[in-house]
């Protein structure tokens, strides 16, 4: 087989802008070059009918209508944006949010600056596959609740939320829900209406699209969601965001949602298959290797295992022509292990070996085939070496071990 | 992060990985480190009784390509060393040697403290012997 080094396998970090994108955002760099907001002349007139197409193709994506999406420059912001805004705009009606731990921290964070202006904030609690229960969001709301916010989809493990029960419980109560949905959108089905979504955010470079480009869906009816802008200017986005509109990055959303529309169910089909061809064979081959997130409710092209014994950044350095990540602490700058995979109750030395495999658009199955080779060899290698594994090969239980922590 | 060459040499071919008889009275062993740290370091040394030189070291690394070097290059150190002169080893010379980034530096603490823990191991059992030799 063919295969091209190094390999791409962190589509849950970022994506390939497909081809198809780029081309359909190329003649708005230098030919259809106008401000959106430019009424008066065809310039202006040509920008602002490319950013309203662009607008129907990311609402037709989620269910929406076109007059709902306001474009942002990408998740971080819309997620501030909903959250922030809604909190300024609702505050007399209420002071309380709930969230869940394993969010973003483009979520968690906002929440954060919020506690410190005296908004009080739940964070819920995960079971061991991520997922959170519906029936506790219902038990924390209280009359002062105005927001719950919670992802479709987590960036780590994959695991999918119950949306829709969310929805229509936050529906019931009259409190309004918003659901990051970086990972979610273009790859599993969305829908507002069904879903009761009231504020939803998304990415373009997760979906294909370009970088610096996302959008907020903010319902118009029942109930019709007002929020507070952020940035302040020249009233563009309905008010809710001003500044000039990238055209370009614009259009390339619109395409990439499109296609994402098109392509999902046989790409989703095709990456499932691909994923599980990994898992087994990775399972198949290797002891004591452990799924990270859900079995079933999970991203198509998500995978993510933790390899006991084995230290992820080190095992990472092991398939350096692959990129993937970890939730070892040693690849971030804090020192600290996953925070996602803690929620779950996954422990510190299984944080530690664990590595997210993400499958997309442009992944082959030799390269999948190259990966499990790859990582059984390096797993078989690095345990051989491994003073965890020889400890538990001689019947050592880890957990009664006195270690001199440092 | 890119890694230095050196590391990435000990990283794929590492030097004396495997394990000494832990109850050898010639052999000290040092495990330090803890997995939810991600890091766990044993190193073993090997003395020849007669001239109380380390003849051999042996490591087994659970940790990131760093901490494997770091240990991979502590036992190409302490082969033909003295106990005082291993006692002397310091991380910074690892640092140095290795080209370690700062986030790094723990792993060649890590593998400075398995050398020191391995000597101590050593010396309580000559102690531990000259206690029995006196008793009997």
């Amino acid at each position: 087989m063919s295969i091209k080094l190094p390999i791409y396998l962190d589509n849950n970090a970022t994506t390939r802008c497909d081809p198809r994108v780029v081309e359909a955002m190329l003649p708005y760099f230098t030919e259809h070059f106008g401000n959106a907001a430019s009424r008066n002349h065809p310039f202006g007139w040509e920008a602002e009918e490319a950013v309203d197409r662009a607008r129907d193709q990311v609402a037709k994506l989620i269910g929406a209508s076109g007059k709902e999406i306001i474009f942002t420059s990408g998740a971080t912001e819309s997620d501030n944006l909903a959250i922030k805004g809604v909190a300024s705009m609702y505050r007399k009606k209420g002071d309380h949010i709930i969230t869940q731990i394993t969010e973003h921290k483009a979520v968690i964070d906002p929440c954060k600056r919020l506690e410190r202006d005296g908004f009080k904030v739940t964070y819920l609690g995960v079971d061991k596959y991520g997922r959170v229960d519906p029936q506790h969001i219902a038990d924390a709301m209280t009359e002062r609740t105005i927001l719950v916010s919670i992802m479709t989809a987590n960036n780590e493990i994959g695991t999918v939320q119950p949306i829709a029960a969310i929805g229509k419980l936050c529906k019931s109560k009259g409190v309004l829900f918003h659901t990051d949905a970086v990972q979610g959108v273009g790859k599993i089905p969305m829908d507002v209406q069904a879903m009761g979504i009231d504020l939803l955010s998304l990415s373009g470079h997760k979906m294909y699209g370009p970088k610096g480009i996302g959008a907020l869906y903010v319902r118009k009816k029942d109930p019709r969601v007002r929020l507070d802008a952020i940035i302040d200017g020249g009233g563009h986005e309905r008010g809710m965001r001003s500044g000039t509109l990238p055209v370009q990055q614009i259009v390339g959303l619109g395409v990439a949602c499109e296609l994402c529309r098109e392509e999902m169910p046989a790409e989703s089909k095709r990456l499932i298959g691909l994923r599980e061809k990994l898992r087994e064979g990775i399972m198949g081959q290797l002891s004591e290797v452990y799924l990270n997130g859900h079995p079933t409710e999970r991203l198509p092209g998500n995978l993510n295992l933790s390899f006991a014994f084995v230290e992820g950044e080190g095992l990472m350095m092991g398939i350096k022509e692959i990129a993937v990540s970890s939730g070892s602490a040693c690849t971030s700058a804090s020192l600290e292990p996953s925070y996602v995979l803690k929620a779950l109750g996954v422990g510190d030395e299984l944080a530690h070996s664990s590595i997210r495999f993400g499958m997309g658009r442009f992944t082959t199955e030799d390269e999948v085939d190259y990966t499990m080779d790859s990582i059984v060899r390096e797993v078989n290698r690095l345990r051989a070496m491994s003073p965890l594994y020889e400890m538990a090969q001689q019947g050592i239980d880890l957990s009664t071990v006195q270690w001199a922590a440092h | 992060m890119a890694y230095s060459n050196k590391v990435l040499d000990h990283y794929s071919n590492p030097r004396n990985v495997g394990s000494f008889d832990q109850k050898d009275r010639t052999v000290g062993t040092g495990l330090v480190g803890a997995p939810e740290c991600g890091d766990v370091l044993k190193l073993q040394i090997k003395v020849d009784p007669v001239t109380g030189r380390i003849e051999d070291a042996r490591f087994k690394t659970f940790g990131c390509g760093s901490a494997i070097a770091s240990s991979s290059l502590a036992t190409e150190w302490l082969r033909g060393k003295s106990i005082d002169e291993a006692l002397a080893i310091k991380n910074t010379s690892i640092v140095e040697e290795l080209s370690l980034p700062p986030v790094k530096v723990h792993c060649s603490v890590l593998a400075e403290d398995a050398i020191k823990a391995a000597i101590r191991n050593y010396q309580e059992k000559q102690t531990a012997d000259e206690k029995e030799t006196v008793s009997v």
